[in-house]
């Protein structure tokens, strides 16, 4: 399957929750996205696939409002985010999770008022909730000890971890995951992937994961775009995705990716 | 044959002269404007003045985001204290340095031209209204520009290049209010305590060298001393040269804070991004504080 019949007549339209419909995008004379569409559907985790360049990253960031398209809709539970006023963006994002390829952790905050943050911050719950809360996605995330270090302090996986914890605090609908691996060996990544896999089973939130790693992809997503030039050129389940046909997403995985 | 420049000037210069003495009264007076106005349009066309406009203008924005949420602040008293102990007791030492040799060259300059013509008793009365005036506030000002200001300006730019205020951001933390409010607000508290500390030792220092190496008297230097500060001012009814440099100092803080902070802020593109950010912070800094110190100074002494 190719995007062309990922639109909005296609089956299940009904139940998209992030839709990609001609995006544009350039920085300068650097044009990133070109007429790039695609549909997420609530509940399913999408990868974003790509060579480096490709535009991934920008994608993910036109999600939640921090870049805006130069022409075509990113509409989020039918809404087009460029159009939302600053009001209503603030909720949007308060039910979004983001988590950054470094982790962006406060770097003055330690891991637990990282974590805590957006509720002292948008929430009325109190110092005891909100105490239990950043406790329980610490253990979620299979680091409890960590609360009192600081982000200086720990190592780049558990950064990651941290980072994913913060985007959980506020019980997220969609999770947004750039390049959740980066940087990780082989080992803390198969983890990282496990529990990425646990939190999608787990909430059964709709998320999208922009990744160029093939075990990543196969280990947590149900889907997957690839993206060429600013556009994405196929969109498929994983499984057919791993098979692929289309010549250049042959070239970008090779043989000993697939094997 | 090549003709005389008056030939070429007075058939030019003849209608001229004749249409403005037939045009109407206000023409003249709006000329300048309109040179200015052509002036600004024509840098306009210059990309580094548009961006300078630009910086200007975010800045302006900023300052008036930060005081439309100073409310915020008792919400930020943790950071507040942060950066007061930042700001104040980490620079205390090289104010109180600065601030003494000050006072000292101050004292030493004009106590030798004084005695030339035997008003040496007079050293306490300069050295005392000028720390107080100007000095203290100025050197007070530049002293924390290059190490707060830069500090500011590193540290939030380092947080833009890392993700840190994008992270703000999906968070729907707002950024003005958690990190620039607190930040603008301790400098604009700790900038008047440290010109205090440094006018009392700039003072300090001109006396002993006023009476060391210029034969005055302590007790005489420190009497005129005292003495040029009751002067009272016709704004307020208080010390004045004290109070306005207070004053100064306020708002010199205000500005260095909000400079470095929307400096640090927009910084982009690593490493590189946080030391140009860094370094404009200070520059723009010093000059905005060298400039508003004109215009104060015309406001509370005209």
């Amino acid at each position: 399957m190719t995007t062309g019949d990922t639109t909005t007549d296609a089956p299940g339209a009904r139940d998209v929750i992030v839709r990609f419909e001609d995006v544009h995008k350039a920085f300068g004379s650097q044009h990133v996205l070109r007429g790039l569409s695609f549909d997420v559907q609530r509940g399913k985790v999408l990868g974003i696939m790509g060579g480096s360049g490709t535009g991934k990253s920008v994608a993910l960031r036109h999600v939640i409002g921090l870049l805006q398209p130069d022409s075509g809709r990113v509409e989020v539970e039918g809404r087009n985010v460029p159009d939302l006023s600053a009001d209503d963006l603030g909720e949007l994002r308060k039910r979004m999770g983001y988590v950054f390829q470094e982790g962006a952790l406060i770097n003055w905050l330690t891991v637990e008022e990282n974590l805590a943050l957006p509720l002292v911050e948008n929430t009325d719950l109190g110092r005891g909730e909100i105490a239990d809360r950043v406790a329980e996605k610490l253990a979620m995330v299979h680091i409890p000890d960590a609360g009192k270090k600081l982000p200086s302090e720990i190592s780049g996986g558990m950064k990651k971890r941290v980072g994913l914890a913060r985007a959980l605090i506020v019980e997220p609908d969609i999770l947004l995951y750039d390049e959740p691996n980066a940087g990780l060996d082989p080992e803390i990544s198969r983890s990282i992937n496990d529990l990425m896999r646990e939190i999608a089973e787990s909430h059964a939130s709709t998320a999208l994961v922009v990744e160029h790693r093939v075990d990543c992809i196969r280990t947590v997503c149900d889907e997957v775009v690839f993206l060429h030039e600013g556009e994405a050129i196929v969109h498929e389940p994983t499984e057919e995705f791993l098979r692929p046909s289309h010549p250049r997403l042959i070239e970008f995985l090779g043989p000993d990716a697939l094997s | 044959m090549i003709p005389a420049p008056q030939a070429l000037i007075v058939p030019v210069m003849t209608p001229l002269a004749q249409l403005l003495a037939a045009a109407p009264g206000w023409l003249a007076d709006a000329l300048p404007f309109a040179f200015v106005a052509g002036l600004v349009y024509v840098l306009m066309q210059a990309s580094w003045f548009r961006a300078t406009v630009v910086e200007m203008g975010s800045t302006l924005e900023l300052a008036a985001a930060t005081a439309m949420r100073l409310h915020h602040l008792p919400r930020r008293s943790r950071w507040l204290m942060e950066q007061l102990f930042a700001a104040g007791v980490r620079n205390m030492h090289v104010v109180l340095l600065v601030g003494l040799f000050m006072g000292m060259i101050v004292s030493l300059q004009t106590g030798i031209e004084l005695s030339r013509f035997g008003q040496q008793d007079q050293i306490g009365t300069i050295v005392a209204a000028s720390m107080t005036r100007e000095m203290g506030p100025f050197i007070t000002s530049v002293v924390l520009a290059a190490t707060t200001g830069s500090a500011l300006a590193a540290e939030l730019g380092t947080m833009s290049v890392s993700d840190e205020l994008s992270a703000l951001e999906v968070m729907s933390v707002d950024r003005t209010s958690f990190l620039v409010v607190p930040r603008v607000a301790a400098l604009m508290i700790i900038a008047p305590v440290l010109t205090i500390l440094c006018d009392t030792i700039g003072i300090v220092g001109g006396g002993f060298v006023a009476s060391s190496q210029l034969g005055v008297p302590l007790a005489q230097y420190t009497e005129s001393a005292l003495d040029a500060l009751q002067e009272k001012g016709a704004l307020i009814p208080v010390p004045m040269d004290v109070y306005s440099g207070l004053f100064k100092s306020v708002i010199f803080g205000g500005l260095i804070a909000i400079i470095s902070c929307a400096s640090g802020l927009v910084a982009r593109g690593g490493a590189l991004g946080v030391g140009r950010a860094t370094s404009r912070a200070v520059r723009d800094s010093i000059i905005a504080v060298i400039v508003a110190n004109y215009f104060l100074t015309w406001f509370l002494y005209r």
